[in-house]
């Protein structure tokens, strides 16, 4: 169990903060693990014992294996199989060690206390899955091929902030930061460590090995793929962590929801991944025998969101019009089934950084007509309201084909006319939606699911800053094209402090500032229908991971 | 007839590049593109996109592309899917098997059962069995491919657990047994509704056949009613088949989505569907100019054969 003492670096607890101070933590924080040591009351060697066979369904399939290369949620399915990260969340947004000896802190020494200087202890005697020892040299080549012009690099931002990384032994090594960067933890979480070695006299580093039988450090070894069906993979007998518990893991391709839910009925699909349950068979779902089903929380919220540059938008009294002639409860119940949660801001329920203290939305039309009617928005012969020239006049965007979103938008269409505004909906396809029309802010107004964060951290920079706007000429994703002075200050507060409960403040602050500003129209966070075999076991919702094999190390079959 | 083959090549090659280019057109003009679905990804950036596309060479302009894809492809380089990394080739590669399997086996099967059950209706028109089959054909045709492919694993999977609800076989199986097992609904549900066609085709086909003065003198000169159907009337109603399955042949190998996504079945449709959500345009392309060349050698070969076996018809 020493290696999976569970180190702090987010927002350590009083309990863990003494310990660390103490220098004795190393050792006794590990009996600190709660939620994630599933399947780890197991017999330390159980590398050993693994056994059985699991077939996890995903509703897109895993296409991208080089984790360092452009790729989507699915395929990180695959790489909390095969490969690692230095470190990683637990479901309570805390940093547990994967190939790092133990999580860089202030507190440890790790970071300094400036932010500036990285310091960072390895695992010893780690393999990659063909015998090759795992050392710092590995660390520092992934972390410089993210920002290698000739790679096709997935990101860069973080990245580029870092500077000399040093190998000082197989096991040791440091950087330096451009400037103080708080979200890099987050970031690091999310990066997989790739072997230098396959890189090693390959003329385009684009192509390699990693592209078609991907090499790591991971549970699982990658056995082979059938295109269009499913990924085989086998036990990693050499696994630096507990685990795994099972023999043969499975990633099964099923391209369709309502086929995907039957194969689960049958018992042909063990655990159901990506894209779930759907909300119409939940209650059916619940039924089930044999099965367990749950509905757990993503760090996805729905929202409207406006493109701030229109000027029907301009005006706060219209956002908040808008807002509340919004019927949330209706779509949530009565087209979500209920699953989704009613929420005011972009921040997960789930995090440590989520206020708690935000004003209810209130769907009434009568307050919203009298807010307009107040701010000089008058009806006009057509029955819509104009100002100044300004029809509240606009359209509405998503993805084409998501039947939900589509009725959410007709239900939203109504109740906007009856305050006088014109709704007009405008959706396309995924590849036209999500290309220009939304990262130039081509669009009025969207319905979008979105997840700001990048793990656990609560750095939204990205899409709050005014900076990060495209469409105002900066590089980003604001494209609601937002401009807040004081939100743009918070940020830069935010992401220069390493204090949690410093930073807490400022992202509360940032969320009730947000919440009267009202740049989108807040709808749900976004919950999911999980569903397993009752004889598996493992399978943890985890809010600050995008895919639900973050722990599959410890999955197993009773 | 060389100089028949030679011209019928030649126009080949002009119907190809035009293909071509309208295709590669219409797919990089359409907006979105392969990049956009990292759009929403946690942290990505315009620039790191516009540096993505570059690296890509997806910068350039359309027609620059366009050739650079078209000489590639005149030199045997299919390219590289932008999804996977592969070759083109051998991603399509990579779903024949599959295709052939499914598409081979229902085509086979509504072929074969589809003439069969044509013929007999034309034989005796307006008889019970004619009226059913018209009948049946009918359901056939309007049954949406979706909603039976889920009848039948409700009822053959779920129910009565005869058969797996789905997949090409079971992984750490994968016996000859295991694939016919897997195979049986699919290829049925698929068959279904082609039997229905192939039979309303046959049928008009021997009826048409059954009117003409030559069956008329082959019954009058006292021939055997089983040489006259068997020689004369089906041999002749096969003529316009033959043509019909040319037409067929890129469909075999073009897979069936619905079906495959029914039964989650690793086909060429899903592969062309999937590609086509992810713009991965290489492969979208290769499926394409496969698809299109297929179309002519389906045509041309129905052709030479409609000339071998009807002698009233010779290619100039």
């Amino acid at each position: 169990m020493t290696d999976d003492k569970k180190t702090d670096f987010a927002h350590p607890n009083r309990r863990q903060a003494l310990m660390m101070m103490g220098a004795a933590g190393a050792a006794g924080a590990a009996g600190l693990m709660g939620p994630m040591a599933i399947g780890r009351d197991r017999a330390f060697a159980a590398n050993a014992d693994a056994s059985g066979q699991l077939v996890l369904a995903f509703s897109q399939e895993p296409t991208v294996f080089n984790p360092l290369m452009p790729h989507i949620e699915v395929d990180e399915g695959l790489y909390y199989a095969v490969y690692d990260p230095l470190f990683d969340f637990d479901p309570a947004g805390e940093f547990f060690p994967i190939l790092a000896a133990e999580v860089p802190t202030v507190a440890n020494g790790g970071i300094s206390a400036d932010g500036l200087k990285w310091h960072l202890k390895l695992k010893d005697g780690v393999t990659w899955h063909d015998g090759t020892p795992f050392t710092a040299e590995d660390v520092k080549f992934s972390l410089e091929l993210t920002v290698d012009p000739e790679f096709r690099s997935f990101r860069s931002t973080g990245y580029k902030l870092m500077q000399n990384i040093t190998v000082i032994s197989d096991t040791e090594l440091s950087w330096e930061m451009s400037e103080p960067f708080a979200p890099m933890a987050a970031i690091l979480a999310s990066t997989y460590i790739v072997p230098k070695h396959v890189f090693d006299g390959v003329a385009d580093k684009n192509e390699t090995v990693l592209n078609t039988a991907p090499i790591g450090t991971g549970p699982f070894k990658f056995k082979n793929r059938m295109a269009g069906d499913h990924i085989e993979f086998e036990a990693n007998a050499d696994y630096h962590m507990d685990g795994p518990f099972l023999e043969t893991l499975i990633i099964k391709y099923v391209p369709d929801l309502n086929v995907m839910y039957t194969q689960f009925k049958s018992g042909d699909i063990d655990v159901i991944g990506l894209q779930y349950i759907t909300p119409d068979h939940l209650a059916e779902a619940e039924t089930l025998d044999g099965k367990v089903v749950k509905v757990t929380g993503r760090a996805t919220f729905e929202s409207i969101g406006l493109n701030m540059m229109r000027p029907q938008f301009a005006d706060l009294a219209v956002r908040q019009a808008l807002y509340m002639a919004i019927d949330k409860t209706s779509i949530i119940d009565a087209l979500y089934y209920g699953v989704p949660t009613p929420t005011e801001t972009y921040m997960p329920q789930q995090s440590y950084y989520y206020n708690q203290s935000l004003p209810k939305h209130e769907f009434n039309i009568e307050a919203a007509n009298a807010l307009l009617d107040e701010a000089g928005w008058a009806k006009g012969a057509d029955g819509i309201r104009a100002k100044d020239g300004v029809r509240l006049a606009f359209s509405n965007s998503t993805t084409a084909g998501n039947h939900l979103r589509e009725q959410a938008q007709q239900f939203i269409q109504q109740t906007f006319a009856m305050i006088g505004v014109e709704m007009e909906i405008k959706n396309f396809p995924p590849a036209v939606m999500w290309g220009d029309y939304w990262m130039n802010s081509e669009f009025d107004s969207v319905m979008v699911g979105l997840n700001t964060l990048a793990g656990a951290d609560p750095d939204t920079s990205d899409y709050f800053m005014s900076t990060m706007s495209p469409a105002r000429g900066g590089s980003g994703q604001n494209t609601f094209a937002y401009q807040n002075p004081k939100v743009d200050e918070l940020l830069t507060k935010g992401a220069a402090n390493f204090v949690p409960e410093e930073r807490k403040a400022i992202y509360e602050e940032m969320q009730a500032v947000m919440r009267e500003d009202l740049p989108f129209l807040p709808l749900f966070q976004y919950a999911v229908i999980k569903g397993w075999k009752d004889d598996v076991t493992g399978p943890a919702p985890n809010v600050n991971n995008r895919i639900d094999t973050w722990n599959v190390r410890d999955w197993a079959r009773t | 007839m060389l100089r028949y083959l030679l011209s019928r090549f030649g126009q080949s090659l002009i119907l190809l590049l035009i293909v071509s280019f309208i295709g590669f057109a219409v797919l990089t003009l359409a907006p979105g593109g392969p990049l956009s679905q990292f759009a929403l990804s946690p942290g990505m950036t315009q620039e790191q996109i516009d540096k993505i596309a570059a690296q890509m060479g997806l910068d350039r302009p359309v027609v620059v592309q366009y050739f650079d894809w078209i000489t590639h492809l005149v030199m045997g380089d299919w390219g590289t899917s932008y999804r996977d990394g592969q070759s083109v080739l051998h991603v399509i590669g990579s779903h024949l098997f599959a295709t052939l399997l499914l598409m081979g086996t229902a085509t086979t099967l509504s072929v074969s059962l589809g003439s069969s059950i044509g013929i007999f209706s034309a034989l005796r028109r307006g008889s019970t069995f004619d009226y059913t089959m018209t009948v049946l054909a009918m359901v056939a045709l309007s049954i949406p491919t979706f909603w039976f492919g889920l009848i039948a694993i409700y009822l053959f999977s779920l129910n009565l657990g005869w058969l797996p609800a789905g997949n090409m076989y079971t992984v750490g199986d994968g016996s000859v047994l295991d694939y016919l097992r897997h195979l049986i609904l699919p290829a049925a549900v698929l068959a279904l509704v082609d039997v229905a066609i192939w039979s309303r085709y046959m049928r008009t086909s021997t009826l048409n056949v059954i009117n003409q003065d030559f069956i008329r003198t082959a019954k009058a000169k006292g021939l055997p009613r089983r040489r006259v159907v068997m020689k004369h009337i089906v041999g002749n109603s096969l003529v316009p088949m033959i043509t019909l399955a040319g037409l067929q042949l890129p469909m075999v190998l073009g897979g069936a989505l619905v079906t495959e996504t029914v039964f989650t079945w690793p086909g060429m449709g899903r592969l062309f569907l999937d590609s086509l959500g992810y713009s991965d345009y290489p492969v979208v392309m290769g499926l394409l100019m496969a698809s299109a060349m297929l179309v002519l050698v389906g045509n041309l070969a129905a052709d030479l054969i409609v000339a071998l076996i009807d002698p009233r018809i010779r290619l100039e």
